[in-house]
């Protein structure tokens, strides 16, 4: 027996890898919230996981297949998740056929589903046979917008995102997540406006009295808006790489204490001329908050540097418009009792107390007034 | 005559099989229609280790039954030639595949393994480390005088070979010998040798015989001496009919004797193995009478290398770029597959592939590198002579 093992192992070199190994091909194609795909999984596979051939004779017949379809479905669809904008889209299998490929005969599983949350790439996550046969490989063919992309999974890559389109499309899609997030994320606007409502304003000699120029304003809105744009650029950069992760409860709860410290401020003022200082030491914090609303849209895997770059860029657009908006207002307003008592005060406070709120609520899992 | 009737006979059999091939997916009309034979159908070996395989899910420590389920799973890789009995090996291993210190027998066949997917590197740092702990393992040194053989580092595996000349059976040491050493200048006393420890064990174990008859075979065959060559392969397949790598070898040499009508009956069977399948389509291309089946074949071959080339697999560069050169005839691809694979390997195979395909893409730079390879290991291939001759 040790002789023959010792000959086993002897010749190996020479035999290996003469037939096609064992793997799956995947089409699955995305049109807005439906998706619909193609699973060819070999009926061998099957059978070694799940034992079709239920008379054993070593044939498989269509009998056999047809008997355990219900037990096929349940096995492969537990091993496939896809989701989008971090929610999953669960599949259902339509319609069972059976192909031949060149090795043999396969299952053919006709998938269909819906994503619940759209999103600008699509998360696929693929387990199937890992467990039996770590060289087994699904292959899959992802179409969207008419455009094709090749993905292989392996018990190493089992995990992939994919994009959209070409390029341009992937880059359009993650500059316009990148403004949306911006726009709906509050807690990012209230912030900004905490930095930017004494922009039109000088303190002197203890009160506030309007800026001498809107040229003096803007450099002042400039430096602030500048300053939290680096900062959070390199913090949504380094998370989104991978390069530095902090808990997400510790992340929210810093920027609702951003919040509140900002807002402050305008009320009793202990930072007035170097508010950029504190835009761009908060500013780091809300980039982590960025990276985790990145995270549940999903990089995509081959475009992931390009995809960062968008929604950075989306962010900046954004904001930009933000500051579009607020700085002409402002700054025609800067010298009435109503600016300073109601919107800079007034405001302040108001904004200091929904981010109290926000504080309490992320720092302790709780649900106070918001959602 | 009969012969002939037979060759008709499957003929047919194959544009039936043929027009399958490239069908839509269907719903079967009958219950009772058989979609897929299981290898244990042929193979009731096979079955077993259906069963190994259920034991040891219940209980997928057991280093025992995981190593014997292993070794198995191995074994019918070998004899059937199909990676999924190498995929369902690992994942016996799994408790042991990235532990950094497993235990020796669980080292040995990952090894093995990491070997079977061009893993060179990761086989022999595991052999390096089994050895380290038990320099006597007649088995690791065997697994890596294989290893360093197939990469064309003689020297270091015939010191292995010495190693194990005192632990192992004559034959065995002498077939360890035989093989890098045939290929680095001693051909005809590591001939002598083999031959003379095959004489002197009569009745050792049949598929240590039938290797070492093949081993015999394929040094003889590149001495020139085909008579013998023929007669060790004849009495090898005698012993086992099916061995895949001894059909590929034999069916290559009677290639080589312009004989391919002789390698059609051999390997008709064996389309279900790539390598198999390759030289069944080499044959059928020269026998005007198999041109459908040709077609076929050569189909199914480019089918396959590109399933493997989807798969991200590099493994059949060899067998890929011989289909390359000399069936698709595309002497610039062929080459960039051969210098790929000469990157890996450096079996006399692997070289010819490179001399060949660089003969016929007119590259001289590659011939004179390959050909002072040869001369370097003083490796004497009857066969490749008059390649390297072209050389300008």
């Amino acid at each position: 027996m040790k002789r023959l093992v010792a000959l086993v192992l002897f010749c190996i070199a020479a035999v290996a890898w003469a037939h096609k190994p064992s793997d799956s091909y995947l089409t699955l194609e995305r049109n807005d919230a439906a998706i619909r795909g193609q699973w060819d999984i070999a009926l061998r596979d099957l059978d070694n996981a799940l034992g079709l051939d239920a008379n054993g004779d070593g044939e498989i017949t269509w009998g056999e297949v047809r008997a355990r379809h219900a037990d096929i479905i349940a096995y492969a669809l537990a091993r496939l998740e896809v989701a989008a904008g971090g929610t999953a889209c669960p599949l259902r299998v339509d319609e069972q056929l059976i192909d031949q490929h060149s090795d043999g005969a396969y299952a053919v599983l006709k998938l269909a589903g819906v994503c619940p949350q759209p999103g600008p790439a699509l998360a696929v996550g693929y387990r199937l046979f890992f467990d039996l046969d770590p060289m087994h490989r699904g292959l899959l063919q992802y179409v969207e917008a008419g455009h094709n992309h090749s993905v292989i999974f392996s018990a190493e890559a089992s995990a992939q995102t994919l994009g959209t389109g070409t390029a341009w499309d992937q880059l359009a899609a993650y500059v316009h997540e990148g403004v949306w997030h911006i726009w709906l994320g509050f807690d990012h606007i209230l912030f900004l406006l905490s930095l930017l409502l004494p922009a039109v304003l000088l303190r002197r000699g203890g009160s506030w009295q309007p800026a001498a120029s809107f040229r003096a304003a803007f450099i002042d809105v400039a430096k602030i808006v500048t300053a939290f744009t680096i900062a959070h650029s390199i913090t949504l950069s380094l998370a989104a790489l991978g390069l530095v992760a902090l808990p997400s409860r510790w992340i929210e709860s810093a920027i609702a204490l951003s919040v509140v410290l900002a807002a402050i401020n305008n009320v009793f003022p202990v930072v007035s001329h170097g508010r950029w200082l504190a835009a761009f030491g908060f500013g780091l914090i809300h980039g982590f908050g960025f990276a985790s609303a990145l995270k549940d849209l999903g990089l995509p895997t081959g475009s992931l540097a390009l995809s960062l770059f968008g929604f950075n860029v989306g962010v900046e657009l954004g904001q930009l418009a933000i500051v579009c908006a607020f700085l002409p207002l402002a700054f025609a307003l800067r010298a009435t009792w109503a600016y300073r008592r109601v919107v800079l005060a007034g405001g302040s406070v108001l904004i200091a107390a929904i981010a109290g709120v926000w504080l309490v609520e992320r720092a302790f899992d709780l649900r106070l007034i918001t959602g | 005559m009969a012969s002939v009737l037979r060759l008709g006979v499957w003929l047919i059999s194959f544009i039936v099989a043929a027009g399958s091939v490239a069908a839509k997916p269907f719903i079967p009309a009958d219950d009772a229609q058989v979609l897929e034979r299981l290898p244990e159908k042929t193979n009731p070996s096979l079955a077993e280790l259906k069963r190994l395989r259920s034991t040891l899910a219940k209980n997928p420590h057991d280093l025992a039954l995981a190593a014997k389920l292993a070794r198995r799973a191995i074994e019918a890789a070998r004899e059937t030639g199909d990676p999924r009995f190498f995929g369902q090996a690992q994942a016996a291993l799994a408790p042991w595949w990235n532990s950094p210190e497993p235990p020796p027998a669980a080292l040995l066949l990952r090894a093995t393994l990491k070997q079977s997917t061009h893993d060179f590197a990761g086989a022999l740092a595991d052999l390096d480390k089994l050895i380290a702990a038990r320099p006597g393992d007649g088995q690791a040194l065997l697994t890596r005088a294989t290893v360093l053989t197939v990469q064309g580092r003689y020297a270091e595996a015939r010191a292995d070979c010495t190693r194990i000349a005192r632990r192992a059976v004559p034959l065995v040491s002498a077939a360890c010998e035989a093989a890098p050493a045939s290929l680095s200048g001693d051909a005809e006393q590591a001939y002598r040798s083999l031959i003379d420890a095959l004489a002197r064990a009569p009745g050792v174990d049949a598929g240590l015989r039938e290797w070492a008859l093949t081993l015999a075979g394929e040094i003889a065959q590149r001495r020139g001496d085909a008579a013998s060559a023929e007669a060790h392969f004849r009495e090898a397949l005698a012993l086992d009919p099916r061995d895949p790598y001894l059909l590929a070898t034999y069916a290559d040499f009677l290639l080589d004797r312009n004989r391919a009508a002789d390698v059609v009956p051999l390997i008709k069977d064996a389309t279900k193995n790539d390598n198999l399948l390759l030289r069944l389509a080499l044959a059928a291309q020269r026998l005007p009478q198999m041109r459908a089946a040709f077609e076929t074949y050569r189909a199914d071959l480019a089918a396959r290398f590109d399933a493997a080339r989807r798969r991200g697999d590099s493994l059949h560069q060899r067998e890929e770029a011989r289909f390359t050169l000399a069936i698709v005839g595309d002497a610039g691809a062929a080459l960039k597959l051969a210098r790929e694979n000469w990157k890996a390997q450096k079996e006399p195979a692997d070289l010819r592939i490179l001399l060949e395909a660089a003969v016929a893409a007119n590259d001289t730079a590659t011939l004179k590198q390959a050909s002072e390879w040869a001369a370097a290991n003083r490796l004497q291939d009857a066969s490749l002579l008059p390649l390297m001759g072209k050389r300008s």
